[in-house]
């Protein structure tokens, strides 16, 4: 295939990926969105394989491909582990599922950096050089960062942030250390100095994620996802693949911004998510030795308390997703509907790990989507709702995001449950939510709390609603 | 005629403004979604992977080349495979 037709047809898988992120954009035109980007992206995958160049010129070669035993075994053992990996997740851990594909493409990308660069040796261009010091810096720092989300979101690690005495000087040293290699590399070249720089850029993208709290993962990984994205774009400057370029630079802009968008959803600035730890005061641990009065209650008495309700608001956390309740909920709300009784889900913006997390969770119980209210829609209801009723929640329910300065979450808007008449808390423990922090509202005098698994006490607040 | 990378810096330069203005109003509630379908979509460096295995002159590069394949392979593959899954959620409930 001639440079021409392989450039006409690379267009048409740049167009597909353009047409993508717009119909990613749309609730209605997102699936058929994906599956364009799908194709444009396989298509170029299978070009790749049919390119020869020009005969006559340098980059002319014959077909197939050298190594193109290896590269389609690597190409299938790929597969293996992405396909089933992607289908079999539960819907639950699917945020560190994205956190990890997104990990994996930067370390690809930084590899190819450096394979071009091994390769060209001395013969490679200034601005090449530049592009692959670029790629290996980003490409390393969105690997093991976004491997640090992973253990963060899988929660193999504290979902609080991490800081240690020194810290901040730590990754003032690093990122210093990272220039230096980084100029190292452009003035001496050679394979030294791009291995410490790979090095160096690994371990920044550690210290860079470890003092990010739980609850701003989310905006970390769509960060590192914009990142992976200019990375893959810098290594088609190095390759000089037009796709490549166009590809990686609409992730990393589309990134950014969504980036931005999601802080925005968090009443959160990007600047506090990422450095916020190293200006906050040290928190007292959380309620350690405190033993404070709490009104607990029986499924029995939640199920009498919800049947003379006239409305009621389920607001469903990440809780509900991990003990699989959501079909007991859905079941709870039809029974409560036959009452003739209002019920409605307020979903807030990051319920559950990411934005738009519990809708997916709902939508796959098969809530209806009518009943499913966001948080400006269901905010000004509470006053006129009897009870509420937060399952797995805790965060986002917190009045610490907007009573105590210099918490964690302190500023995020949250679903104001405390003005209904009474709460209702469905939690497994006393232990505070995924942020790490203490909430008040539970020793409210107007908060009854049911311990247990979400899923058998709600199943026995249904039978206690079926016989009154 | 432009310079070759004077021609790409032009077309890194529209790309991003392309980037910027596909993606200017998204609803939250599609925020993971799009999220990891652009994720997938950076997954395209599997081309430049294969063609560096094409390249590679000795087995160090060529190792490190089919690693880079396999991770790419994985990301946008898996990528798409999870976005899709996703959304099929979302039609789902229409119904």
């Amino acid at each position: 295939m001639s440079r021409n037709l392989y450039d006409l047809i690379g267009l048409v898988a740049a167009v597909c990926f353009i047409l993508a992120l717009k119909g990613l954009s749309h609730p209605k035109t997102a699936r058929r969105g994906n599956l364009i980007g799908a194709a444009g992206a396989t298509i170029a995958t299978l070009l790749v394989f049919f390119f020869t160049g020009n005969k006559g010129e340098a980059e002319y070669h014959s077909l197939p491909l050298h190594h193109f035993g290896l590269i389609i075994g690597a190409v299938a053992l790929g597969l293996l582990v992405g396909v089933p990996a992607a289908r079999k997740v539960q819907m639950t851990q699917m945020p560190q599922l994205v956190a990890l594909f997104n990990g994996v493409g930067g370390g690809a990308a930084a590899l190819v950096a450096i394979v071009e660069y091994l390769k060209l040796g001395s013969g490679a261009s200034t601005a090449a050089v530049y592009a692959t010091v670029f790629t290996v810096i980003v490409g390393s720092v969105s690997f093991s960062g976004s491997i640090i989300t992973f253990a963060k979101l899988q929660e193999l690690m504290t979902t609080r942030p991490v800081v240690f005495p020194g810290g901040r000087f730590l990754i003032a040293a690093n990122l210093a250390g990272v220039f230096a290699a980084g100029a190292w590399v452009i003035n001496s070249g050679g394979n030294k100095p791009l291995l410490v720089l790979g090095g160096l850029s690994l371990l920044f993208g550690v210290l860079f994620v470890l003092p990010v709290g739980g609850a701003d993962v989310p905006i970390v990984i769509s960060l590192l996802n914009a990142f992976t994205g200019l990375t893959v774009a810098a290594s088609g400057y190095v390759l000089q693949t037009t796709l490549l370029i166009v590809a990686g630079t609409l992730v990393g802009a589309s990134g950014t911004i969504l980036t931005r968008l999601m802080a925005e959803a968090m009443g959160r600035s990007l600047f506090k998510t990422l450095f916020g730890a190293f200006t906050a005061k040290p928190q007292e641990a959380s309620g350690a030795t405190e033993v404070r009065p709490v009104k607990s209650g029986s499924p029995e008495d939640v199920a009498i308390l919800l049947n003379y309700a006239r409305r009621v608001v389920i607001v469903p956390g990440f809780g509900l997703a991990v003990a699989q309740a959501q079909h007991t909920v859905r079941e709870m709300a039809d029974v409560l509907a036959a009452k003739g009784i209002d019920v409605a889900y307020g979903i807030h913006a990051v319920a559950g790990r990411m934005p738009g997390h519990m809708n997916v969770l709902l939508a796959e119980a098969n809530v209806p989507y009518e009943q499913l209210q966001e948080m400006d829609e269901v905010n000004p209801t509470f006053a006129q709702t009897d009870v509420a009723l937060v399952i797995g929640a805790n965060d986002v329910v917190n009045p610490a995001a907007k009573n105590s300065p210099g918490c964690p979450i302190y500023g995020m808007p949250i679903l104001e449950v405390a003005d209904a008449a009474n709460v209702v808390f469905l939690k497994r423990s006393m232990r505070p939510g995924f942020a790490g922090i203490e909430n008040e509202l539970l020793y409210d005098p107007k908060t009854t709390l049911l311990f247990g698994d979400a899923k058998d006490t709600l199943t026995k607040v249904v039978s206690a609603l079926k016989n009154l | 005629m432009m310079s070759n990378g004077l021609a790409l810096l032009s077309i890194f330069t529209l790309s991003v403004f392309v980037g910027f203005e596909v993606v200017s109003k998204v609803s939250s509630t599609l925020h993971t979604p799009l999220m990891s379908g652009a994720n997938a979509i950076h997954g395209v460096i599997l081309v430049g992977a294969i063609v560096v295995a094409d390249h590679a002159s000795n087995n160090l590069q060529l190792s490190l080349a089919l690693v880079a394949i396999v991770l790419a392979t994985i990301n946008m593959v898996g990528g798409f495979v999870v976005t899709d899954r996703m959304l099929e959620m979302f039609k789902a409930k229409k119904k």
